[in-house]
């Protein structure tokens, strides 16, 4: 197993350079400049040209490169452009809050996804089964931004059961209730779509498994319904769903962007488009530089779990 | 014959699928009796509805296909009545199957060890350990060599041989008394074919149990079987001890198929006789005797009469009209 997972660590180096280049290259390769955005349109020439200066902006591309991935590597993710403040410092916080959303909204997807795959599986064409599938299909390709409005509109504004955006109430004492009240709103709305994808391949997978002769056999040796379900059909479905789920992971880390900036919660998702939007390159390449290296440990991970439920993908 | 001996007793057994809105018979009233410490062997081409009848034996049969009636006595008691719980304390404690192939048959994520032992453990009370302990026992006991260290071992590490072994193994793991067999050594090298059979019939007189062996390969039969029940088109048109089957067919069927068996043995270059034509689809099978489109001897009665399965003798029964004419003259 320990060799099995060095292999894998090893395959991420080259991953995480192409990742590395292609955030840095995106960047610079987008329109706009940065002068204009900190210095304001009427700036003078000169002034630009010391600004730019100052960033290391007037190095050629490579050595601009070369010398971000060094501070990286040292651990020093650079100063926000916009806010003059460390990188690092803005994005943590954001982090935390972007990984309790993500927790909550893979946690219901996962409740949801593998308990409606599941029964739709066990009933293939019937009427659950057409029910849940239909159902799934509907919220899995709703628009996550329209879907939280809907929600906002009628479980904050008209029955006003939930608040309508943020992490806590500005007047009240927070706390660990009044986050999780907050949190209800953009969990359902990230949750459905990864739910959806999570139901249809858990349904099919099942199937499959069901399917495969050895649970023939499995019931030719008068194996009770639970222990034939656990042990014959589900550890072998496992892998595919391991596989989804842990991408579905990777996908909320990076901020459910739309959730976040409809309900303001400040994870990394709203700090991104922020930082877009300020042409804040530091905080920018910093940000997809943490989502794609979580979603590359998220695959590993997953590859390692389904390296253990089957013994054939170790050795291959 | 005495009746006491029977283990089991297959009756006007009809198993059917459901194509089109249509119920299809794939297994048509078939009936076979499978007695005490005895090897019964059921043979046909692919598509007679042996594995079907197998199945069916052990309700493993999955919609949209059904038994839809007879009656399958085991030492008395009839399968088809029992709920599903009381019919899985029959399935591997009582009855054991063994599949035509090894490597499907065994799940890939389990280790070896643990699938046989999975078996005791469903019908015994037994700890955990205590049937990885006896699985190891059974492993060595089917000629698993270094049985101790194959137990951790996953399936794709066996050879087909022996994954056949280990399943053999969890077959008899509670000492049934009767073992299915379908078509065990199908799926194997011609080499190991020989070994694995003489396994089962070893492993079948040691614990005096009883064989149904489904196979289309009359030399197996020919080895291993007392009994023999041949099947066409979903049906038994022929059933017999093995000597008087192959010294005295009296069905057309059965004749044309040792013909063929015994061309095959023949050194002479004598042409191969194929039976003309090919069996009919369950869906259209043709009226009266099945077997008519491609039977030599057919006069025009076969093409109205479906010819029940009669005793022609004390140790044969024969579905032919021509046959049981022809015997009743005699």
């Amino acid at each position: 197993m320990r060799g099995f997972l060095l292999r894998r660590l090893a395959a991420l180096v080259p991953v995480l350079i192409g990742v590395s280049v292609v955030i840095f290259l995106l960047m610079h390769l987008a329109p706009g400049d940065v002068t204009t955005t900190l210095l304001g349109p009427q700036a003078t020439e000169a002034d630009r040209v010391a600004l730019r200066r100052t960033l290391g902006l007037d190095q050629p591309v490579p050595a601009q490169y070369a010398r971000w991935v060094a501070r990286i590597a040292e651990g020093d993710l650079g100063t926000s452009v916009a806010t003059s403040r460390p990188v690092a410092a803005l994005i943590v916080p954001r982090f935390l809050n972007t990984a309790l959303l993500a927790a909550a909204s893979l946690a219901l997807a996962m409740a949801i996804g593998y308990g409606a795959g599941l029964l739709a599986a066990l009933r293939p064409r019937s009427v659950l089964d057409r029910v849940l599938t239909g159902v799934t299909l509907l919220f899995g390709s709703t628009p996550p931004f329209w879907l939280g409005l809907v929600l906002v509109l009628f479980f904050a504004l008209r029955l006003r059961w939930l608040p309508v955006s943020g992490m806590t109430d500005m007047a009240g004492e927070g706390g660990v209730l009044d986050v999780a009240r907050h949190l209800v709103l953009p969990t359902v709305t990230t949750a459905l779509g990864p739910a959806a994808i999570i139901t249809r391949l858990v349904r099919s997978s099942v199937l499959e498994a069901i399917g495969r002769p050895h649970v023939r056999v499995a019931r030719a040796k008068g194996l009770g319904r639970g222990a034939l379900l656990r042990r014959h059909v589900i550890l072998n479905a496992l892998p595919p769903i391991m596989t989804i789920t842990g991408l579905q992971l990777g996908y909320l880390l990076g901020g459910a962007l739309f959730s976040e900036v409809v309900f303001a919660w400040p994870g990394l998702g709203s700090l991104l488009y922020d930082s877009i939007t300020a042409r804040d390159t530091p905080v920018v390449q910093a940000t997809t530089l943490l989502i794609a290296l979580l979603f590359v440990l998220v695959n590993v991970l997953v590859d390692l779990v389904n390296a253990a439920l089957d013994p054939r993908l170790k050795e291959s | 014959m005495d009746g006491s001996d029977i283990v089991l007793e297959v009756k006007d057994l009809v198993t059917t699928v459901k194509m089109g809105g249509h119920e299809v018979r794939l297994v048509d009233r078939v009936s076979f009796t499978l007695r005490r410490g005895r090897t019964t062997a059921i043979v046909g081409e692919s598509g007679s509805g042996k594995t079907m009848t197998a199945l069916s034996l052990l309700r493993l049969l999955e919609p949209p296909v059904r038994v839809a009636g007879g009656t399958v006595r085991y030492l008395g008691r009839d399968l088809l009545a029992l709920t599903e719980r009381q019919m899985a304390e029959v399935r591997g404690a009582r009855i054991a199957m063994v599949f035509q192939d090894p490597l499907a048959s065994l799940n890939p994520v389990l280790r070896i060890g643990f699938q046989i032992a999975e078996t005791l453990r469903a019908h015994r009370k037994m700890t955990r350990a205590e049937a990885e302990r006896r699985a190891v026992e059974l492993l060595r006991h089917v000629g698993v060599p270094d049985a101790d260290a194959r137990a951790m071992d996953y399936p794709h590490h066996f050879s087909g041989g022996m994954r056949q072994r280990v399943l053999i193994a969890s077959a008899i793991s509670c000492g049934p008394e009767v073992i299915i067999a379908d078509e065990p050594t199908t799926a194997l090298d011609v080499t190991v074919q020989a070994k694995i059979l003489h396994l089962l019939d070893d492993l079948r007189q040691e614990a005096e149990a009883s064989l149904l062996l489904i196979t289309h390969d009359l030399g197996v039969v020919a080895a291993m079987a007392d009994d023999v029940a041949v099947m066409y088109a979903g049906r038994v048109i022929e059933q017999a001890d093995v000597d008087t089957l192959f010294h005295a067919p009296r069905h057309p069927y059965t004749r044309a198929l040792l013909a063929c068996a015994i061309n095959l043995e023949d050194d002479r270059n004598t042409a191969l006789e194929p039976i003309a034509g090919a069996p009919p689809d369950p869906r259209r099978r043709p009226s009266g005797c099945p077997f008519h489109p491609r039977c030599p001897d057919a006069i025009p009665d076969c093409r109205r009469i479906d010819p029940p399965l009669e005793a022609v003798s004390a140790q044969q029964s024969v579905a032919c009209i021509v046959a049981q004419r022809a015997m009743a003259d005699a």
